[in-house]
């Protein structure tokens, strides 16, 4: 471990910042559905991976990368959507499994077809030219791509921020959330929001799939394993807390850089080791409400 | 009246129904392989009904549970030469040592919490069993769980021939089964039923929740160490994706498909699937569209599963 210098360090956990980006949009997006519709969509996992093939789709067709990060979350979104109109609004008010059992197997058809349209092998996601190269950020070198993955993702959190805080519909989205029942009552068409709120989360799931795809290209199965890491970071920042999302899917992110620098074959089991104490110590979570968990 | 007798009759004496149908079913069955499939899927399923059915609490981490059994199981057998006697109760040993592990921490949380919380902390465990490759055998699972013949009194068994080794699993499956219900017929199995129907009165009664859901998880652990232990066996192999979330999907599906809470849904859930799943992949490639597409249909519409269904009928 002679190698492990203060600036290594520092450049590793910078890595960190960039996949913990991809952990941040994920929650975010999964925490929004959540604490809107009580839904934990078992199907996130599969809507990152349509973002990466929808954007692969894009890129085939038109060779602009910039149309293929515009049109696939949008694309996933509308996807997204129709689930929910389809789908999984015939299961409100019949308890909280149901949606969460709909989403898993939901998660299964969306794996399936997009196995038998793009076939079952990995695909490569050519890095932009613009963005290949490496940037001087003071410690050192650092690929393009990924301090734009960490800029995408600011860009995403902060419009999410401005929308929900500062617009009307947004206010009407953070009160939904406290209490429906009151919504309805005022005459607002609750389902509708709901609807709206599928549509985004699902849509920057779709983002975080795109993004993530030049780093490690595209395979049907590249949602599986990240949903239950999804599922740690939201655990770890609290259900439902946009704040937590940020903050847990960071330090993941980080965590598992770190742990891949010094033991690479530990960095997997280091994120679920930190869950574990995270739940052993604060179990509702960094931003969670305590009454929710227990 | 006579009906409702031998309704009352049949559920009394459920556990001998059970056995009577399980002893005749590779008769019917034209791949007796299947059928040894559908008894450990079976049991399997049982065991995480024991949880989800009769307490209400959704894991979608009992792959680990599987898991562990079969790795105890084939560890203990490949790598130290346990005689199979000494290995087949390794399996629900193994089972309940990592639901105390994995249940200590995850009823923490309620709900929801519950199911990701299992689901990561089993993918936890898939992560380890991976890398463990001086023990596990990593990607390529552990080989070699070969039982060739047992003799027993005289009679051999021989685990090659599928009838033989059909009948060596259905008789720790149907052991299995008369244990669960005696635990559904004690005052435990009442009182995890008060926890699933109102949490607040049977803790308001002196019920100590965590205990009771701590316990049943652990429980739930010995039932799908044992069929982790029986699937090794049967299949002479471990592979890595048996500690894989989609097993632990698939055995959700199954106890839906069946019906949740139920004493035999589980058991037909995995029968049915079982056989859905040998036809379809036949046909296709795809199966698991299908099995998505049916998954789907059976939360929208049949959310009591097929013998659910069955018996609300009959009771109306």
């Amino acid at each position: 471990m002679s190698g492990l210098t203060p600036d290594l360090l520092a450049m590793q956990a910078f890595t960190g910042l960039a996949l913990g980006a991809v952990y941040v949009l994920l929650a975010t997006g999964m925490s929004l559905i959540f604490g809107m519709l009580t839904v934990v969509n078992f199907a996130h996992g599969a809507f990152y991976m349509l973002g990466a093939y929808l954007g692969l789709a894009v890129l085939g067709l038109t060779g602009n990368f910039w149309l293929a990060l515009l049109l696939a979350p949008l694309a996933v979104a509308a996807l997204g959507m129709l689930a929910e109109r389809t789908l999984i609004r015939r299961l409100y008010g019949r308890g909280i499994d149901y949606p969460l059992l709909l989403t898993f197997g939901l998660a299964y058809i969306i794996v399936e077809l997009v196995r038998i349209v793009f076939g079952t092998q990995d695909l490569p996601f050519d890095t932009p030219d613009a963005l290949t190269g490496a940037a001087d950020i003071g410690i050192g070198f650092f690929p393009l791509y990924r301090l734009f993955v960490i800029g995408v993702t600011a860009l995403v959190l902060l419009a999410l921020w401005l929308f929900l805080e500062r617009t009307p519909y947004g206010l009407i989205v953070r009160v939904g959330a406290r209490d429906p029942e009151i919504v309805r009552i005022l005459g607002i068409d609750i389902a509708r929001v709901w609807l709206v709120v599928f549509g985004i989360g699902t849509g920057i799931a779709g983002l975080a799939g795109l993004l993530a795809a030049p780093l490690q290209g595209a395979s049907p199965e590249m949602g599986n394993s990240i949903l239950a890491e999804a599922f740690v970071v939201t655990v770890v920042g609290g259900m439902g807390s946009l704040l937590g999302a940020v903050a847990a899917g960071l330090l993941v992110g980080v965590v598992v850089s770190l742990t891949a620098l010094v033991a690479p074959e530990m960095a997997q089991v280091a994120i679920f080791a930190l869950m574990a104490v995270v739940l052993l110590l604060r179990p509702q979570g960094f931003f969670g409400r305590a009454g929710l968990m227990s | 009246m006579a009906r409702a007798d031998l309704m009352a009759a049949a559920a009394r004496h459920r556990a001998a129904l059970a056995a009577a149908a399980l002893l005749v079913f590779p008769l019917l069955m034209p791949f007796k392989a299947i059928a040894v499939n559908i008894l450990v899927q079976g049991l399997f399923a049982v065991g995480f009904n024991l949880l989800y059915g009769y307490l209400g609490l959704l894991s979608f981490g009992h792959a680990a549970l599987l898991g562990s059994g079969a790795y105890a199981c084939g560890i203990v057998l490949v790598r130290f030469g346990w005689p199979w006697w000494a290995a087949l109760a390794a399996g629900p040993l193994g089972g309940m040592a990592i639901a105390a592990a994995i249940g200590a921490l995850a009823i923490r949380t309620r709900g929801i919490y519950f199911a990701m919380v299992t689901l990561a902390l089993a993918q936890c465990l898939y992560f380890i069993a991976y890398q463990a490759t001086g023990w596990t055998g990593g990607e390529n699972g552990l080989r070699g769980v070969n039982i060739a013949a047992i003799r027993l009194a005289g009679l051999r068994i021989d685990l090659v021939d599928p009838l033989h080794r059909y009948y060596f699993v259905a008789v720790f499956v149907i052991a299995a089964l008369f244990a669960l219900s005696r635990i559904l017929a004690s005052p435990f199995g009442a009182v995890m039923e008060a926890v699933r129907e109102n949490e607040a009165r049977a803790r308001a009664c002196g019920y100590d929740i965590r205990t009771t859901r701590w316990l049943a998880f652990v429980l739930s652990g010995g039932f799908c160490g044992l069929a982790g232990a029986l699937q090794a066996i049967h299949l002479g192999i471990v592979p890595v994706e048996t500690l894989y979330y989609t097993t632990s999907g698939l055995v959700v599906m199954m106890t839906l498909l069946g019906g949740a809470g139920t004493f035999f849904g589980p058991f037909i859930g995995a029968g049915l699937f079982g056989m859905l799943e040998e036809l379809v992949s036949l046909w296709t490639v795809h199966w698991q569209l299908v099995v998505g597409v049916v998954f789907v249909a059976c939360v929208l519409f049949f959310p009591r599963g097929v013998w659910g269904t069955l018996l609300a009928g009959r009771g109306r």
